[in-house]
């Protein structure tokens, strides 16, 4: 296949020595092997999330988004926007439609961003980067970079939130999506067809503000994997990947359970499908080391 | 009680629905709410609110005003999604509680020491500064927000959690001095300064 190139949004947690540098890391080497360029976009910022809305009213976080948008427009004209955070998707998303959809607070958004010395035209599509792996390049071509089948692992597919509501992949439905099936089952390993908490919340930021409510929340999700004979979890969402990784110890010193689950992302698992080492496939990111993973890389 | 409060107060006597409809995020959908439930019922938190969303678009219908504002409700969103995509009648309710939330902090009416409101407040002190999230300097000031004590407890309960980050290359205490940003702040800056004028000019909250 041709490269294919986008204008990128890799967003704050990203970032060298953020919590989701690891997701970074092995999404490089995915698409180095897949032959998909990631252009940064020049000098982006924070989207706020779905939690700036204390401090940021509406057109100040439309204005975040917004800038970002303006600035791929200069640097990257004719390229899709593709993020890999949920978050930042999904705030770029939000953005655009609702900029579509009322051309005074379009108006208004842009002299906002005249202060910064730029311009939305907004005609840009916002994709995840899930978006470009299955309607771009295909389950067929993604299954034909593998070269270590993950064979004999079962493995639990955590869509969670942000990456399947309200917009969701498209032909997928947002009570039982398949792709990240799919995926596991295209490098080689089984998926847990029956997993209950595939899109269940993790809490997302009230994990922080709210600790004990989102651990709860947790502690199902990682329960109900165990219920189904998971190895590990998989998701597509920095926020699910910390919140289900980093409490498990806190969960199992209140609840008594014995969790030690790892939780990879979608990006690590192929990595490693396709013949990379532990450390090309962010596997030294992982809190909950993911052995089975490290073996198969190893070999 | 703030005058911004007491103007809309004046402003709205007796119709709190036009009121959320002029000044909420997405408001004017609020009474096109049927009262399913389908909202309450699948929210992730649904029993730690103390009026769940259904209930709120009813209790704006009925005036009942300071219940809904000073309610802690609305934070209990973790902007799931799941009532949007279920809700029969469309409505953002996600977006919706979002709106009440931010109305309620500007009227200065969200319960005092609610952790989602002050750790809201905190991730857009922190992104607006220099344009990125410091998530060191996040997590610090979400640990120190309830004072110094506290504070020390909740960092030694958290600090498994930060080593294991830092092993891993996840965090590091490098960003407590500097750390990423923009390049533009300044022009970020001004762009952020300008949008919040024109948002407070349009809902008549300049000057106050």
């Amino acid at each position: 296949m041709a490269k294919k190139s986008y204008s990128f949004y890799p967003g704050c947690s990203s970032q060298k020595a953020a919590s989701s540098s690891n997701y970074q890391v092995s999404v490089d080497t995915m698409c180095k092997e897949l032959d998909i360029e990631l252009n940064e976009i020049p000098d982006w910022n924070c989207c706020s999330a779905s939690i700036g809305y204390a401090g940021g009213g509406e057109l100040p976080r439309l204005a975040l988004s917004a800038r970002n948008m303006a600035l791929s427009e200069e640097a990257h004209p004719g390229q899709d926007i593709v993020a890999t955070c949920a978050a930042c998707w999904l705030s770029t998303k939000e953005t655009q439609e609702r900029l579509h959809n009322d051309s005074d607070l379009l108006a208004e958004t842009n002299t906002a961003l005249a202060e910064a010395g730029l311009k939305l035209k907004n005609d840009k599509k916002v994709r995840h980067m899930v978006e470009v792996l299955i309607e771009d390049l295909g389950y067929e071509e993604l299954g034909k970079h593998v070269k270590k089948p993950l064979e004999g692992l079962k493995i639990a597919g955590y869509v969670g939130c942000q990456t399947n509501r309200p917009f969701g992949i498209a032909g997928e439905s947002f009570e039982n999506p398949k792709y990240l099936d799919k995926l596991i089952e295209t490098v080689g390993a089984e998926a847990c067809d029956n997993y209950e908490k595939k899109v269940s919340c993790c809490g997302g930021a009230l994990a922080f503000s709210e600790p004990e409510k989102s651990q709860a929340l947790i502690k199902d999700i990682i329960e109900s994997a165990y219920d189904n004979g998971a190895d590990m979890l998989v998701t597509p969402c920095p926020v699910c990947q910390m919140n289900t990784e980093v409490y498990q110890d806190q969960i199992n010193a209140k609840y008594g359970t014995k969790f030690k689950l790892p939780v990879v992302y979608y990006s690590t698992l192929l990595s490693v499908a396709y013949g990379k080492s532990a450390k090309e496939a962010a596997l030294d990111g992982q809190i909950i080391r993911a052995k089975q993973l490290e073996d198969i890389a190893s070999k | 009680m703030s005058d911004y409060n007491q103007n809309m107060i004046e402003k709205y006597r007796g119709s709190f629905l036009k009121e959320v409809e002029a000044n909420v995020e997405e408001g004017d959908w609020v009474k096109m709410c049927m009262q399913c439930g389908v909202c309450s019922g699948s929210c992730p938190l649904g029993p730690h609110w103390e009026h769940p969303p259904q209930e709120i678009f009813m209790m704006i219908r009925a005036n009942k005003r300071e219940e809904v504002l000073e309610s802690s409700s609305m934070w209990m969103c973790t902007s799931c999604y799941n009532c949007i995509a279920r809700c029969p009648r469309g409505l953002p309710i996600t977006h919706i509680m979002h709106g009440l939330a931010t109305y309620a902090k500007r009227l200065g009416l969200q319960p005092k020491e609610q952790p989602t409101a002050k750790f809201a407040q905190l991730f857009w002190d922190n992104l607006s500064k220099t344009g990125r999230v410091n998530e060191l300097k996040l997590g610090l000031s979400l640990y120190f927000m309830n004072g110094f004590s506290e504070g020390v407890k909740t960092s030694l309960k958290m600090k498994d959690i930060g080593l294991g980050m830092m092993k891993t290359k996840r965090m590091s205490p490098m960003e407590f001095f500097g750390g990423h940003k923009c390049k533009d702040t300044k022009g970020f800056q001004a762009m952020l300064k300008k949008a919040q004028e024109l948002e407070e000019a349009r809902i008549g909250k300049s000057g106050s």
